[in-house]
C-alpha cells in the first residue's frame, strides 16, 4: 500500500473515453461522413458567400427575367426579377442555415435545462413543468409557428423566436425522459450516498449520460426547423423580400413554375439536400452512440 | 481511577455504533386523476435494531420483506415516515447532519454495472467522493490508486478504464473501493455479492473479511443467501413483511431457531451435502400482500403451528435461551414461561 505512492500516476493505461469511441465509430460511417461533408461545404459557402457568388444577389434586371439554367453568364438562370439564381442560392444558405440551426440550438439549451431539472427533481416540480410543456403539444408545430410569428409580425427575429418556442417543448420532453431513467440508476444513488449535492450530481453524473441522446434528438430537429423556417418565409411571415432565403425564393418563384419549372425547383432542392444531410448526420451520430458493452 | 476508565471503555465498546429506532416507511399507492394516495405498501413497519462496532449484522428474508428499503432508509436515500437513526449516539437531524451520516455509512449495491457511471474512469469514480468532501484532486487520485490495490486491482491496469471493460467481480471490487474512499465506519452491503458467480463471490467475500479486519469496519450484510450470511455474519436479523421476526447471534439463529418463519427459511437453504437434501417444500405460497398485511402475527396464514391467538394478537420480540436472541412468536414465548 505504501509502495503504491511511489508509482508515478502517468504510467498507466488509459482507455479511450466514450466520446473518443463515438467519434471513431462516427468517422467510419461513410454515409454520415458524406452528409457531414455536405454540411461543412454549405457552411463554407455561407461564410464566404461574398467571395464565391458571381453577382450581387439583390441586383435585378427586367431584361433577363426567368432565364433558364445554363444561360451564358447565368449558370443557374435568373429569377422573376432577373436576379442571378446562383448568387441568390449561395447567399440564401446564410439565412437558411441560420434559421435552421439557431432556434434548435437555443431550444437545446433551454429545453435541456428545463427537462433535466424536471427529470432529476421529479415530484410536483416535474408535474407542473411537464404539464405546462404539454400545453404546447395541443397545437401542431406548424400552426404554432405560424400563429406565433403572425402575432409577432414578419421578420427574421420573430421567425427565430417563434421557432425557438416551438422546439423547446419537444426538447424538454426528451431531456426529461432520459434524465428520469438516469436518475433512478444506482450510480446516482451512490453519488447521493457519498454526500454530493444535487448540483454536483447533475454536473458529474447526469449531464454526461443525458446530453448525448438530447443532442442527437436536437440535430434531427434542424431539418424540421429549416423546413418550418422556409414555410414561414413562403407564407411571408419569416424573412422579408428582397432578402435571399430558400423558402422565400420558393414562394416568389412559384408563379413561374409553368414557365421555368426547373428554375422554380432549385430552392426546394437546396432545402431538401440540406435537411437530408442533417438527418443523416443525426442518424449516424445515434448509431455511433449506441454502444453495447 | 484506572478501573473507572476501563469500565467506561468496555461500556463504549458495547454501545451501538448505529441505532435504528422504530423506523417506518409506507409507500403510498397513487391512483386517479390527482394522484391521491388510496392505499400504501407497508415496506418497513416500525423496526428497531442496533449495529455494534466492528460486527457484521446480517439481514435475511424473502424478496419484498423490506431488507433493501431498510438499507436505503438508514442512509436516507428514502426518507422514513417515522423513526430515528442514531450514529455514535448522535441523532440524525438534531446533532448529526445527513452529510456526516453518509460519510460514515456507505453502501454497495447489487448491480455492479448500474452502480458505476459509464462515462467515468474507475479512478474518477473512486475519487468522486473524496473530491466533493474537499480533498485536493491529485491527492484524491492517489487515494483511488491506493484503494484499487487494496481491493486487489492493479491500479496501473485498471485506474484508467471504464466500467464496461471489466468483469462483474472486478466492478464490485471497484464499488467497494468507492465506498471505502470516504473512510466510512459502516458499509451496507445490499445483496452485493448475489449477482456474482460462486467462485468470484467467494473471492469478494474474503476480500470483505480482510478489509474489515484491516480497517476496523462494521458491515450490514443484506442477502437472501443464508449460506453466505452464515459465513459472514456475527448477528442475524430475520425480516418478514417489513417486520423483524427474529434477531440474535448467528450460531443460535442457525442452531436454536425460534421463529417458525426462520425455521422454514432455514429448511429451504440448499445443503452442500446431498444426503441432507430437504425433500419437502419448506414454505408454500408467496408472502401476503404488504398493502393489507394479515392481522396479529403477519406470518400466521402460512405458519404450520399457528394458534388462534396468532390471528388476533401481534407477538412482540421475546427473549430466547441465548443472550441477545429474540423472536416474535407467541409459541416460543409460551415455552419460555413453562421452563
Amino acid at each position: 500500500m505504501i509502495e503504491q505512492k511511489t508509482i508515478p500516476l502517468d504510467e498507466y493505461t488509459r482507455s479511450p473515453s466514450y466520446w473518443a469511441i463515438v467519434l471513431r465509430r462516427f468517422s467510419r460511417d461513410k454515409v454520415a461522413m458524406f452528409a457531414l461533408a455536405i454540411i461543412i461545404l454549405l457552411f463554407l459557402v455561407a461564410v464566404f458567400a461574398p467571395y464565391i457568388a458571381p453577382a450581387d444577389p439583390l441586383k435585378g434586371s427586367m431584361l433577363r427575367r426567368l432565364r433558364p439554367i445554363g444561360t451564358p453568364g447565368l449558370p443557374l438562370g435568373a429569377d422573376e426579377l432577373g436576379r442571378d439564381m446562383l448568387s441568390r442560392l449561395i447567399y440564401g444558405a446564410r439565412l437558411s442555415l441560420f434559421m435552421g440551426i439557431t432556434p434548435v440550438a437555443i431550444a437545446f439549451v433551454i429545453g435541456s435545462s428545463i427537462g433535466i431539472a424536471a427529470g432529476y427533481l421529479g415530484g410536483l416540480f416535474n408535474s407542473l413543468t411537464m404539464r405546462t410543456n404539454d400545453i404546447f403539444y395541443a397545437f401542431p408545430s406548424v400552426l404554432l409557428a405560424i400563429a406565433l410569428s403572425g402575432a409577432l409580425g414578419a421578420g427574421v427575429t420573430s421567425g427565430l423566436l417563434s421557432l425557438t418556442i416551438v422546439f423547446i417543448p419537444p426538447t424538454a420532453r426528451v431531456a426529461e425522459s432520459v434524465t428520469t431513467q438516469v436518475r433512478k440508476l444506482d450510480y446516482v444513488e451512490a453519488a447521493k450516498a457519498s454526500g454530493a449535492n444535487n448540483f454536483t450530481i447533475i454536473r458529474v453524473h447526469v449531464l454526461g449520460n443525458v446530453l448525448g441522446p438530447i443532442f442527437v434528438y436536437s440535430t434531427s430537429l434542424i431539418s424540421v426547423s429549416m423546413i418550418l423556417a422556409a414555410g414561414l418565409s413562403f407564407l411571408g411571415l419569416g424573412v422579408k423580400p428582397p432578402e435571399p432565403e430558400w423558402g422565400l425564393m420558393l414562394n416568389t418563384l412559384r408563379n413561374a413554375i409553368y414557365v421555368q419549372p426547373w428554375l422554380a425547383a432549385l430552392p426546394g432542392v437546396m432545402i431538401f439536400m440540406t435537411s437530408i444531410a442533417f438527418n443523416l448526420v443525426s442518424d449516424g451520430l445515434r448509431s455511433a452512440m449506441d454502444i453495447k458493452s | 481511577m484506572s478501573e473507572d476508565t476501563s469500565t467506561r471503555r468496555t461500556h463504549m465498546a458495547d454501545a451501538p455504533l448505529l441505532e435504528v429506532r422504530e423506523i417506518t416507511k409506507f409507500f403510498p399507492i397513487k391512483s386517479g386523476l390527482f394522484g391521491r394516495a388510496t392505499n400504501s405498501v407497508r415496506a418497513v413497519d416500525g423496526i428497531s435494531f442496533n449495529v455494534l462496532r466492528r460486527e457484521t449484522l446480517g439481514i435475511v428474508g424473502e424478496s419484498g420483506c423490506g431488507k433493501s428499503t431498510t438499507a436505503r432508509l438508514i442512509v436516507d436515500l428514502i426518507s422514513p415516515d417515522k423513526g430515528d437513526i442514531l450514529f455514535d449516539a448522535r441523532r440524525l437531524g438534531t446533532d448529526l447532519t445527513l452529510n456526516e451520516l453518509r460519510r460514515n455509512v456507505q453502501m454497495v449495491f447489487q448491480d455492479s454495472y448500474a452502480s458505476l457511471n459509464p462515462r467515468l474512469t474507475i479512478e474518477d469514480t473512486i475519487a468522486f467522493g473524496p473530491i466533493i468532501h474537499g480533498v485536493p484532486r491529485e491527492y484524491a487520485r492517489r487515494l483511488a490508486w491506493e484503494l484499487l490495490s487494496k481491493v486487489g486491482l492493479d491500479p496501473k491496469r485498471f485506474a484508467g478504464r471504464y466500467p464496461h471493460e471489466i468483469s462483474g467481480g472486478q466492478r464490485q471490487r471497484v464499488n467497494i473501493a468507492r465506498a471505502l474512499a470516504v473512510k466510512p465506519q459502516i458499509i451496507i452491503l445490499d445483496e452485493s455479492v448475489s449477482a456474482l458467480d460462486k467462485s468470484v463471490e467467494a473471492q469478494v467475500l474474503n476480500l470483505l473479511l480482510d478489509l474489515k479486519k484491516e480497517l476496523d469496519l462494521t458491515y450490514i450484510f443484506i442477502s437472501h443467501d443464508l449460506n453466505v450470511v452464515k459465513f459472514m455474519a456475527d448477528r442475524v436479523i430475520v425480516m418478514y413483511l417489513g417486520e423483524i421476526v427474529e434477531v440474535g447471534p448467528v450460531e443460535s439463529i442457525y442452531a436454536e431457531t425460534a421463529h417458525p418463519y426462520s425455521r422454514s427459511l432455514l429448511a429451504s437453504m440448499p445443503s452442500m451435502d446431498p444426503d441432507h437434501r430437504s425433500e419437502h417444500v419448506a414454505l408454500a405460497g408467496d408472502p401476503p400482500n404488504p398493502i393489507n398485511p394479515p392481522s396479529g402475527c403477519r406470518f400466521h396464514p402460512r405458519c404450520p403451528i399457528a394458534i388462534p391467538k396468532c390471528k388476533t394478537e401481534k407477538p412482540l420480540l421475546h427473549i430466547q435461551k441465548t443472550r441477545g436472541h429474540l423472536a416474535a412468536c407467541h409459541l416460543t414465548a409460551q415455552q419460555q414461561e413453562t421452563f
